[in-house]
């Protein structure tokens, strides 16, 4: 029972995550209308910066500080100069764009910081673990980046439903030229939804730093997951972002969790064993699958 | 008889030019992995190679050679382009190089049957040792399932009972784990695949900590091995259960990237830069002077190729044509290893010691192996049975 506790506390941690990285890309999605596959660099260049920055000046706090400028303005970099001339062009040259974009970053980080990976820990504040239950020892610092993900859904909701900026967003997702005629600056606006996503992104990036290898193409792992939470979540809708990351987090972790220890009731350890590794790699596609079956545009799609 | 003398002449000359052609430098094709994550495996193998080849002004065993080094982007599909351009266009009798083993798979069957030879300073698959054996393919390295069985015999030496099993879910981490069986006696706590590339791996954690195991053995090699160990420690495990694993996850370049986290884990390896003998003090002082950084045991491998190359040349003055010849040389490994002491299996494989190391942080604040103890002497495989040599 406990262990169940803390394997929800796993998924939870995970979805948070996804989170993280799908706010940013559905809402590139949903209202710029670009398939950006390049997200998972911005996510990389979160980590790289955090790692070298926390190394220089042995400051967690301070790399987390100079990760989320750095991501963001990269992204608005790539906005200018790449995006801007696909938002025309059909969904197959926007793939191709930005999957030359995905080689660019990895190839630069490795010009850059070289091929080893980089190394970044937790910071000392944070090392040890919590017991929210009894009995349930918890790293404090998985607690810590739950935290931080509420705290981002609930700006993001404030910024989305009480803010002039917000409310200029919404309407050009809605309708692009009536936005413009209206004196919005579309263009400047599309700059920061993208400077935003890819400042969530490289937020996801620092924070999943300390937990995983910072290294070239860190970004594409987490990137099909991505995919996968705003295509159950609905494309467009943070709302739905946050429903299908947390879906697609707890699926994850329980799935690999448990599906050992349920298939052993039925067949011999080992066979269970092989089994069940196949299965729980599949778990969140069958779950996409049956979703999009349920409900073709998502769970909370974002218009309607 | 002006005729005659003519020929004479020509036969005389042509006879001369031999030994010139001879002079020419030998051709040696590296196909290895310099680019992607892992391309530090294939700069290792290639700066340990070239090393050797330096430190004889551009000769090996006295004979002049020219190394030809591409990247293969651990693609089995691009690493075949190559080896037919090495052997087609550039005429390369001796390729070396490959990093992974289904990269070896793809491209080392269909280059020995070309009567080329094939030195494999890392990758060795059980299909090339046991029922896929050439005589043209030698491995200087190890076999695949070593470094596995060195850590199954010393775990259960030590008294562990009750050990937790950990690889990813694709056909090398179940050889692996297998290879840990087979000298392991003891209770298997668990035995968990993990996706390939899987960077969380909170709930793996959770599930070994419930099962309350004596020791982990786990093999994931680059990154994923970096995340675990991670997590392992910030979950605090690695105060309680120790962690055993082959040495893939914990060479001198990979273990700045996970520091406090690796210490105290031991790992099985057939080479560490501390192993006492005149051959390896020269190599790791060498190397050191040359790049600047401690060699792996990868860039070991890469100098033991080249030497054991070295060796044979030298044995057939330089004449790579005559294949049978330099097969022969070869198999003698009559070259002064870095790893004490070295010979052929009948399948051309490794007969070496393995040890058990412990990593640890050096003098100068960077992180390194110890050798502990050796645990296997003559250490062969178990696939020279399946080997039916031609």
């Amino acid at each position: 029972m406990l262990l169940f506790v803390e394997q929800i506390l796993n998924g939870l941690q995970l979805g948070i995550m996804l989170f993280l990285m799908s706010a940013g890309l559905t809402l590139v999605f949903g209202i710029m209308q670009v398939i950006n596959l390049a997200h998972g660099s911005f996510y990389m260049i979160g980590a790289y910066v955090g790692a070298t920055v926390t190394a220089q000046t042995g400051s967690f706090v301070l790399g987390c500080l100079a990760a989320l400028p750095a991501a963001a303005l990269t992204g608005m970099v790539v906005e200018i100069l790449v995006l801007r001339r696909l938002y025309e062009r059909d969904h197959l040259d926007q793939v191709l764009a930005t999957f030359g974009l995905i080689m660019f970053f990895n190839e630069l980080t490795r010009i850059v910081w070289g091929r080893q990976p980089l190394f970044m820990d937790v910071p000392a504040w944070l090392a040890g673990s919590v017991e929210l239950i009894p009995g349930v020892p918890y790293p404090s610092y998985r607690i810590a980046v739950i935290a931080v993900g509420i705290l981002v859904g609930v700006l993001l909701y404030l910024l989305f439903t009480r803010t002039r900026t917000g409310m200029q967003i919404r309407a050009g997702a809605s309708n692009r030229e009536m936005a413009g005629a209206l004196g919005v600056n579309i263009r400047l606006l599309y700059t920061l939804v993208f400077g935003l996503g890819t400042l969530l992104a490289g937020l996801a990036g620092v924070m999943a730093g300390p937990i995983l290898a910072v290294e070239s193409g860190m970004g594409e792992s987490i990137l099909i997951l991505t995919f996968v939470v705003i295509v159950i979540g609905g494309i467009g809708s943070i709302r739905g972002a946050l429903a299908g990351a947390l879906l697609v987090g707890l699926v994850d972790t329980l799935g690999r969790a448990f599906l050992p220890l349920l298939l052993r009731l039925f067949f011999s350890p080992a066979y269970a064993d092989g089994v069940a590794a196949s299965l729980a790699s599949m778990s969140v596609y069958l779950l996409m699958a049956a979703v999009l079956v349920w409900r073709p545009r998502g769970l909370l799609p974002a218009h309607g | 008889m002006g005729k005659r003398l003519l020929v004479v002449v020509v036969a005389l000359a042509v006879l001369a030019a031999v030994p010139v052609m001879a002079m020419e430098p030998v051709k040696i094709g590296m196909i290895t992995t310099l680019s992607t994550k892992a391309g530090y495996l294939g700069e290792e193998i290639r700066d340990g190679f070239q090393l050797a080849i330096d430190q004889e002004d551009g000769k090996l065993g006295g004979v002049p050679v020219e190394l030809l080094v591409d990247d293969d982007g651990r693609k089995p599909e691009k690493a075949k382009q190559i080896a037919d351009r090495f052997i087609k266009r550039d005429k390369v009798k001796i390729l070396t190089g490959i990093v992974f083993s289904n990269v070896a798979i793809a491209v080392v069957p269909k280059v020995v049957r070309q009567d080329v030879i094939y030195v494999s300073p890392n990758a060795g698959p059980s299909l090339l040792a046991g029922k896929g054996c050439h005589a043209n393919y030698f491995n200087v390295a190890y076999q695949n399932d070593n470094l596995d069985e060195v850590v199954g015999k010393y775990v259960t030496e030590a008294g562990f009972k009750n050990v937790y099993l950990l690889a990813p879910n694709y056909p090398a981490g179940k050889d692996h784990l297998a290879g840990f069986k087979r000298y392991y006696k003891g209770n298997i706590a668990g035995e968990v695949y993990t996706k390939l590339g899987q960077s969380d791996y909170a709930a793996e954690i959770a599930a070994l900590r419930a099962a309350k195991p004596d020791a982990v053995f786990f093999f994931l090699p680059g990154g994923m091995g970096i995340n675990f160990l991670k997590q392992y420690a910030q979950a605090g495990l690695n105060q309680t259960i120790p962690v055993f694993g082959p040495a893939f996850s914990f060479d001198e370049r990979l273990l700045q990237a996970v520091k406090d986290a690796a210490l105290g884990v031991k790992n099985g390896s057939q080479w560490s830069h501390d192993l006492d003998n005149p051959a390896n003090r020269q190599f790791v002082a060498a190397f050191r002077k040359a790049y600047g950084r401690t060699p792996t045991l990868y860039a070991s491998q890469g100098y033991d190729a080249a030497r054991l190359l070295g060796s044979a040349l030298k044995q057939v003055d330089g004449d790579v044509t005559k294949t049978d010849a330099l097969r022969e040389a070869i198999r003698k490994a009559d070259f002064p290893t870095v790893r004490g002491q070295f010979a052929f299996a009948p399948n051309q494989h490794p007969v070496q010691d393995l040890y058990i190391r412990e990593v640890v942080k050096g003098a100068d604040g960077k992180y390194t192996n110890k050798t502990l103890e050796a645990v296997f002497t003559d250490h062969s495989n178990v696939y020279v049975e399946e080997c039916k040599m031609k």
